[in-house]
């Protein structure tokens, strides 16, 4: 792979996938309907159960 | 612990401890008079004592059914006492390292002894055989809990944790006897490389059979964490250490990679061990153990997401910042320096979401040590990612790299960091699995704590002065424009500090063998009636109950 080639792939490609994945996953923790997913899962290691459910 | 392992199961550990044996053997014979040799003999006497152990127990009736209403513990256990035993001979090299810069006589004139070979042996050693070992323990017990299922089967939980402790032993007496790649965080030579690799997919394996068995449909965040730590590792392990062996029979291997592509590969592996094997894994302990001590849930969930993306996407990228002003093309150096600037958002997004997490309870803080060590690592994780994105500023890092400031900002990352999230998930997790309802004394975790804090302390303060000092000597001109000190100068300079550095890290070893006192005599008490966890562990109330505060 050539240095040229590297540069163009980094300043282009490489510069907008991590801009629009920033986004969907800014997007994915803020959706609205996710947002009783996400509370249970931080509730849900707490409390005194300690076995597998079967 | 043969005994919990079924018929099949105890006859699939002969099966590979007599393949291990007979690969010590291939080894020893190949290697004859060649370090490879001395480790061929190390593995043929693993394999034979693993061989002997499960023999003398083979007939021991077969674990009953009842074994599957509870979660696998013993791995995570084991894991514990082996990581406290790996502290203690990583921080005692460590410290005898820092006073052979003060007294160089004390390699005692042998090659074995020499600072280019024992101070491998320090970072591997805290690095590999603690951070490793605690991260294997904590990841099979928040793994079992979080999934609310039990590991998959008894005997690969083992020849995860057996197999990678042997690997850290070939690792640390390699180093004594000179093997090494040279290669910073990855010297192992390839026979050891390959071993890794084959525990390390176990592990994965491991972790995929028990989430695809999890009860609870959620994954949580901890989980991500510890993935991300085994699979990215995984894949660094892999690339960096692509080399070809001088012969079967020869411990020498040279690298596939030569020149910048070497280094450049190098350092995306080191920079990536830093992100992956000493942030990310241990992440995944605090984002589970500091919320159960706190008794709150975490500040924000959304907040963790976000910022485990980030921090897995943006460190990929910053390794190139270890190689300023070197052959690197300067747009590599250019992007690495960016992206590592960038990483103070979501760096500081989970420090800032653990502390978050701690208001509230800062009562709870303030009476208990546990809890303490994980605030302060909460700390050091906000300060060292901090000096870490300032480092790799190019022009800071002309005055820092080469000098004792890098040493520093390792070890307030290291002790800081990662050895005070482990030591306060241990104390955490201790009692509940061993069923006691407290550590043996509270007055000791104290110690420790206060031990621990105040040798990191004098340990970051003493390598900041070296290093700045160092950095300027280097730098500073005559009016003729010549060089103002010689290099010895400088090192004649730094000795008050090695001095000082020295002194740290011994507080911080003592600090250390208290811990191991404390925990062994908690293991030892008699067995307290204790039915599930309980009493260490606090209740948690309900969102929006108010905490009173003693006296209110």
């Amino acid at each position: 792979m050539e240095n040229d080639l590297t540069v163009w792939l980094s300043k282009s490609f490489g510069l907008f996938y991590l801009i629009a994945m920033s986004i969907g996953i800014v997007a994915y923790a803020y959706w609205p309907s996710n947002k009783k997913q996400f509370d249970d899962a931080a509730q849900s290691i707490l409390g005194n159960e300690d076995r597998p459910w079967r | 612990m043969i005994a919990q392992l079924t018929k099949s199961e105890r006859q699939l550990a002969l099966v590979i401890l007599l393949a291990i044996t007979i690969c010590g053997l291939a080894m020893g014979i190949a290697g004859r008079d060649d370090p490879l040799g001395v480790h061929g003999a190390i593995v043929i006497l693993a394999g034979l004592a693993g061989i002997f152990g499960v023999i003398y127990a083979y007939y021991e009736p077969e674990p009953s059914e009842a074994r599957l209403a509870l979660y696998y513990d013993d791995p995570s256990k084991v894991g514990i006492i082996l990581a406290m035993g790996w502290v203690l001979i990583g921080l005692f090299i460590g410290d005898w390292v820092a006073w052979q810069l003060v007294f160089p006589n004390l390699t005692f004139d042998a090659g074995w002894s020499s600072f280019g070979r024992i101070r491998p042996a320090h970072t591997s050693a805290v690095i590999f055989g603690f951070g490793g070992n605690a991260l294997i323990a904590t990841s099979f017990y928040v793994l079992q809990r979080t999934s609310r299922a039990r590991l998959p089967d008894q005997l690969s939980p083992w020849f995860v944790l057996l197999g990678y402790n042997l690997f850290c032993i070939i690792a640390a007496t390699g180093y004594l006897m000179g093997v090494t790649q040279s290669k910073e965080y990855a010297e192992p030579e390839w026979y050891a490389d390959i071993w890794l690799v084959v525990v390390w997919v176990a592990y994965f394996i491991i972790y995929l059979r028990t989430l695809v068995r999890r009860k609870e449909p959620h994954i949580y965040v901890s989980n991500w964490y510890y993935m991300a730590f085994i699979l990215v590792v995984a894949i660094l392990h892999i690339v960096n250490n692509l080399a070809v062996p001088v012969s079967w029979g020869h411990a020498k291997s040279y690298s596939a990679f030569s020149g910048v592509q070497d280094a450049m590969t190098q350092w995306w592996y080191g920079h990536n061990a830093v992100a992956f094997f000493l942030t990310s894994g241990f992440l995944g302990m605090m984002y589970y153990y500091m919320p159960i001590r706190a008794g709150r849930p975490i500040f924000s969930y959304r907040l963790s997401i976000i910022s485990f993306w980030g921090i897995t996407f943006m460190y990929m990228w910053a390794g190139s910042h270890h190689l300023h002003y070197t052959a690197l093309p300067q747009w590599v150096q250019t992007l690495g320096m960016t992206f590592s600037i960038m990483l103070l958002v979501p760096s500081w997004a989970s420090a800032g979401n653990a502390l978050l997490t701690l208001n509230g309870a800062w009562h709870k803080v303030r009476d208990d040590a546990t809890l303490r060590f994980m605030m302060v690592a909460a700390v050091f994780y906000g300060l060292s990612t901090f000096e870490g994105s300032f480092m790799a500023i190019r022009s800071v890092n002309s005055l820092s790299h080469y000098t004792d400031w890098t040493v520093g900002h390792v070890h307030a990352g290291a002790l800081g960091w990662v050895a005070m999230i482990t030591f306060g998930s241990i104390y955490a997790s201790v009692p509940w699995l061993w069923k006691r309802e407290r550590m043996y004394s509270d007055r000791l975790v104290e110690w420790h704590f206060w031990l621990a804090l105040s040798g990191t302390l004098v340990y970051v303060f003493a390598m900041w002065n070296s290093g700045i000092i160092q950095g300027l000597m280097w730098r500073t001109y005559t009016e003729s424009g010549t060089l103002a000190y010689s290099f010895v100068d400088s090192v004649a300079a730094m000795r008050p500090y090695y001095i000082a550095r020295a002194i740290g890290g011994l507080m911080f070893l003592s600090g250390a063998v208290i811990g191991c006192v404390n925990i062994w005599m908690t293991i030892r008490a008699a067995h307290q009636p204790a039915d599930e966890r309980l009493a260490d562990r606090p209740v948690p109330r309900p969102a929006g109950v108010p905490a009173f505060q003693p006296g209110e």
